[in-house]
């Protein structure tokens, strides 16, 4: 095992952090779109709470990703960044967008108009980015011929890329993936038990939903990412992994079924984390199929042991913050007061 | 509007647009430390309503300051696929370095602003310290990886420089640039937070206001500010005497320097006459610029005659902006003596430090602005010194002149919405 995969694991680290963590928020501000009934305002209070201390620790994860992908893999961040600079820039407006206006309405704007305004800006950009985000994840993984392999027309190249059937079910599988985590969460988040059956209620619905875009995806996969498809059906790893995707999923929703929260909790991000991870085994060793393999894409040797050695170091610090940062808030059931 | 132009326009409106955040983000953590510790010492009320009530406008900021800095790490890929492909690797140390600092400065401020009831005293001003360290960690190794675009070390490339051979990441880290560059920045973050909170509760101080929460922010914003200004023109002089030797182009273009000479004057002001050559209407010092430049009157300043003409900046704009950010941070550093001066003799200051303080409530973050112009104008056409062009850097996408106009739209409509969110925010501080 090179260096380039070991660090190529962390990018993914990386991502699945942002995806179990930032995706939750994210998954946050789609209920809070979606809010209704007679306990919609007390649904909004409690997404707010969940997300408020952690939500600007949790969005470092993918500049984390950004980072070490332009570090680490130069070639296949110049690709992506050019062959999909629109969605990227969508996706970004939405990226400050959300993180705008959640600040705004925790600490800004006290009055009621305000607080529902930004509350709104909120949860619409919390729907679109992970559109875009799952979008732009589709179009790695597609076959679609890359800026190094030649210019192409403005149409095949910056929208071609990610505007098709196939990356739009990776947008939406990326969506119910983190609307599903996010009520999974929330039902841990509190002890109110007519809200946690209101979030309940909505794991199970987003549950089904992931089950099924997941399967559209690998339908899709079909044409648009074959070599994707392939190393998802015929690999040594193949039955295994979809073996124990299906077991936590089914794990995650019995376990809402039955009310066993925090088993559902840790189900609900095994089954994201196993999507993931399938998704990287199923295009490994390609970073951007079907051209470029991690090892082609690699930077030099040097860069790779300096970046190490800072992963070590901030690692260090990293990671003992980050469980305090989570002790301190998600370890007990209290109210939370905003500053 | 070239794609070019429209790619360097929507970079620098971001950068300028970022910076600002950044700047209160390295700077009002110690502020907030500092009033949390005066707080935990003396039991004053005044001071946990200050701790609160900075955190809660931090809070804010650091958000906008978080999700634009996000922007940017993409649109160095986005914008510049050409530079990143060759200097990723190249300064992605300090980069990775830097998400670790923001990462633990988002992990602390979050323990900060929503910890206080949940964590020992104890802890949590430990957490605002943290915020503060990390902070301007962060800072520091961001500027190292621009520094590096001003004077690249470490790597080797053949004439075309599409991939780096040779790469050591610590050399490029340790890059001439970069100590001259992270100081001056540091101290410009708590210069213009300290000044710039000062002088908001000066002006509050003047319209009447009494209670003793402005007397202590404005104390503690001082405290930052005014040792940080004071020591600004130092490090100014420390920075201009590396771009002298090795920027030759961006202290020519600074000073408005069109013919290489001994004893080079000091150009104040005035207006680059482009086609005669000749800075016009300027206040002349006579060899200050030899003087500050290589402490000797009589050293010899390049020019832009010995720069080839397709590698000179754009001189107006650099020469303006050095003007603004000199003569800015001349003002403060004098202001900031004259409070302590008076304070140290009087034991108090008056009205007329209130005012000299509320003018200065804006300038600090001007000047950065300003001294971000000269580092990044000065250093075209260049993305990076001597070896990559601006233009041969950017992406081939098209209509780039789309992207830049959304950003603008989004960022004007931010900034409006923060300053007016501020502004009642400030305004419901104690009477």
């Amino acid at each position: 095992m090179t260096l380039a995969y070991l660090l190529a694991g962390v990018v993914m680290i990386a991502l699945t952090a942002y995806a179990l963590l930032g995706g939750a928020d994210f998954g946050g501000g789609v209920w809070d779109l979606l809010a209704f009934g007679p306990r919609k305002d007390r649904q909004r209070e409690l997404i707010a709470h969940a997300i408020g201390p952690v939500w600007e620790a949790n969005h470092v994860w993918l500049i984390l990703a950004v980072v070490l992908l332009f570090t680490c893999f130069p070639l296949a961040f110049t690709a992506i960044a050019i062959d999909l600079h629109i969605p990227l820039t969508l996706a970004l407006i939405g990226i400050v967008l959300r993180g705008s206006a959640f600040s705004f309405r925790a600490y800004g704007d006290s009055r009621a108009a305000g607080v529902r305004r930004w509350g709104r800006v909120f949860s619409i950009a919390s729907l679109i980015t992970p559109l875009l985000l799952g979008m732009c994840v589709g179009a790695v993984t597609s076959s679609a011929p890359w800026d190094a392999a030649g210019p192409g027309t403005f149409r095949s190249t910056f929208i071609g890329t990610w505007l098709n059937w196939y990356c739009a079910s990776v947008g939406v599988l990326a969506l119910a993936a983190f609307a599903f985590l996010a009520a999974a969460y929330l039902t841990v988040e509190t002890t109110d038990a007519e809200l946690r059956e209101d979030f309940r209620l909505r794991g199970l619905w987003a549950g089904i939903v992931v089950g099924v875009a997941a399967l559209l995806v690998l339908l899709l996969a079909g044409t648009a990412a074959r070599s994707m498809q392939e190393g998802l059906l015929h690999s040594t790893w193949s039955v295994p992994l979809h073996l124990a995707t299906l077991g936590v999923a089914v794990t995650a929703v019995s376990a809402l079924w039955v009310r066993r929260w925090r088993l559902a909790r840790v189900a609900a991000a095994l089954e994201v984390a196993f999507l993931l991870w399938g998704w990287g085994l199923g295009q490994f060793p390609y970073l951007l199929p079907p051209n470029l393999t991690i090892e082609d894409a690699a930077a030099p040797q040097a860069t790779l042991e300096g970046v190490t050695i800072a992963l070590v170091l901030g690692g260090a610090v990293l990671i003992p913050s980050l469980i305090y940062l989570f002790r301190v808030f998600k370890s007990a059931n209290r109210t939370i007061e905003s500053p | 509007m070239s794609d070019l132009f429209a790619a360097r326009s929507q970079m620098a409106l971001s950068l300028a647009f970022h910076i600002v955040f950044a700047v209160i983000g390295i700077g009002m953590p110690v502020l907030m430390a500092l009033a949390e510790r005066q707080w935990q010492r003396t039991g004053d009320p005044a001071y946990l309503d200050l701790a609160k009530r900075w955190a809660r406008g931090t809070a804010i900021l650091f958000a906008v300051g978080a999700v634009s800095g996000t922007v940017l790490s993409f649109e160095l890929g986005l914008l510049w696929p050409r530079f990143m492909a060759f200097a990723g690797p190249i300064i992605g140390m300090p980069f990775s370095l830097e998400g670790f600092a923001f990462f633990t400065e988002a992990i602390f401020l979050g323990i900060y602003l929503y910890g206080r009831d949940r964590i020992s005293p104890r802890a949590h001003f430990t957490a605002a310290i943290l915020v503060a360290v990390s902070g301007a960690l962060s800072g520091v190794f961001v500027v190292i990886a621009n520094a590096w675009m001003n004077a690249p070390t470490g790597f080797t490339f053949d004439r075309v420089p599409i991939l780096a051979s040779d790469v050591h990441p610590l050399a490029a880290m340790a890059n001439p640039a970069a100590f001259p560059e992270a100081l001056h920045m540091i101290l410009a973050a708590y210069a213009a937070t300290g000044f710039g909170v000062a002088g908001i509760h000066a002006l509050l101080i003047l319209r009447g206001r009494t209670a003793p929460f402005h007397k202590y922010a404005l104390r503690l914003a001082l405290l930052v500010g005014v040792p940080a200004a004071i020591l600004q023109p130092i490090s100014g002089d420390v920075a201009a005497r590396h771009v002298a030797v090795a920027q030759p182009a961006k202290l020519a273009a600074a000073e408005a320097l069109f013919v290489t000479q001994d004893h080079a004057p000091l150009e104040l002001g005035g207006f680059p006459d482009m086609a005669a050559r000749v800075d016009r209407w300027g206040v002349r010092i006579p060899a200050a610029l030899s003087l500050l430049a290589f402490h000797d009157p009589s050293a010899q300043v390049t020019g832009l005659d010995r720069i080839p003409a397709d590698q000179w900046p754009n001189v107006p704009v650099v020469h303006l902006a050095f003007d603004v950010m000199v003569g800015i941070g001349t003002y403060l550093a004098l202001v900031g003596l004259w409070v302590l001066l008076s304070a140290w003799r009087r034991g108090a200051i008056g009205r007329a430090h209130f005012r000299a303080l509320a003018i200065a409530t804006p300038l600090g973050f001007i000047a950065i602005e300003a001294g971000w112009v000269v580092t990044e104008v000065g250093r075209q056409p260049w993305i990076i010194y001597g070896v990559l062009r601006t233009g041969d850097a950017v992406t081939p996408m098209p209509g780039l002149v789309v992207p830049f106009t959304v950003i603008t739209l989004l960022y004007v409509f931010l900034a409006v919405v923060v300053t007016r969110l501020l502004m009642r925010h400030v305004a419901r501080s104690p009477q």
